[in-house]
């Protein structure tokens, strides 16, 4: 295979990691919000917690979106 | 925007660093004024007016600059509060400025034209850098040795031990680079999606027919606008978060 195109494929399948990324965050929000709206008084001091977590799920795919970076610029 | 080396249009030309004025170079290293660091200037000058006029009055009825700068005050405040404790009150003008200057750099980029100073890798990680640079001195200068008990957390056993060490070590150095990537990523792929959105409509409208649904990219833009704009208030919130947690470790390094 041509190393051009190799580098493009890879690039391409690091979008399913940001895919999962993308899973990890709507659960965070998700279970997020069922919690908020069972117990809603006590929402409003977990809201820091639920973006912190979202923060933390995020960066992982959005080290997915940096290999593909250096894929597509860089190797 | 300009066209790239294929023909079309290039996403990435937005980021481009451009001198504007005359080439001035000190120790070999060339210090001229670019656009980013024009743009940082105007950051900067922006926070000083914001704070500056916004504090001057203080009215006990707020305008809108008083309460703007009150209400990031206090969003800060209590963020440092909730995560460090009173003792962690120390760090608030650090947090403060970290947070009120990235805030600012993504707002600023937004604008049309306007460059996007967080989108350039070295200033995100010079921040982390700061960050992760005052977690381990303020760390070490309060606890010495008691600090590396950060890496081995208690009630671990003593097979697991080793494992876990590793692990901790691992998590603590990659911490710098995740805070730094976060919002780097966040606001180029944010600034990307905005100018290929952008370049659908150039090709839509030069292709004959097809120029009927060049307002939908349209319609995308405003809309993944409105997202940008809550992605850059959140990742500098995210930012400040972060710095928080990660200095409490400084403050209380046993888990």
């Amino acid at each position: 295979m041509d190393a051009e195109a190799a580098k493009l494929i890879g690039a391409g399948i690091t979008a399913i990691g940001m895919g999962l990324a993308a899973m990890g965050v709507g659960n965070i929000f998700g279970s997020f919000l069922s919690g908020a709206l069972r117990n809603p008084s006590a929402a409003d001091s977990q809201f820091t917690r639920a973006f912190i977590g979202a923060a933390l799920a995020e960066g992982l795919g959005i080290f997915a979106f940096v290999v593909a970076l250096i894929l597509i610029f860089v190797a | 925007m300009a066209s790239g080396p294929s023909g079309g249009i290039d996403p990435i030309h937005q980021f481009a660093i451009t001198r504007l004025g005359p080439s001035v170079s000190l120790f070999g290293n060339d210090i001229s004024l670019t656009n980013a660091s024009f743009f940082m200037i105007v950051v900067l000058g922006l926070a000083y007016l914001l704070m500056i006029y916004g504090t001057r009055q203080r009215a006990i009825v707020p305008g809108r600059l008083q309460s703007a700068a009150e209400s990031v005050y206090e969003l800060v405040h209590s963020t440092v509060a909730s995560t460090m404790g009173q003792e962690g009150m120390k760090f608030l003008p650090l947090v403060f400025s970290l947070f009120i200057f990235v805030l600012l750099c993504n707002l600023v980029g937004l604008i049309p034209g306007a460059y996007t100073v967080t989108s350039q890798i070295v200033v995100t990680f010079a921040l982390a850098l700061l960050v992760i640079s005052v977690v381990i001195i303020y760390g070490i200068a309060k606890h010495g040795l008691h600090f590396f008990g950060l890496f081995a957390p208690s009630g671990v056993p003593k097979a697991l031990l080793p494992f876990i060490v590793l692990i901790e070590v691992i998590s603590f150095l990659s911490r710098p680079i995740s805070l730094a990537m976060r919002l780097f990523a966040n606001m180029l792929a944010g600034h990307i999606a905005l100018k290929v959105f952008a370049g659908f409509i150039v090709t839509l409208s030069a292709a004959g027919a097809w120029v009927a649904i060049a307002p939908l990219p349209l319609i995308m833009i405003v809309a993944l606008y409105a997202l940008e704009l809550l992605v850059a208030c959140l990742q500098a919130f995210v930012f400040a978060v972060l710095t928080c947690i990660y200095l409490n470790d400084a403050l209380h390094p046993g888990h």
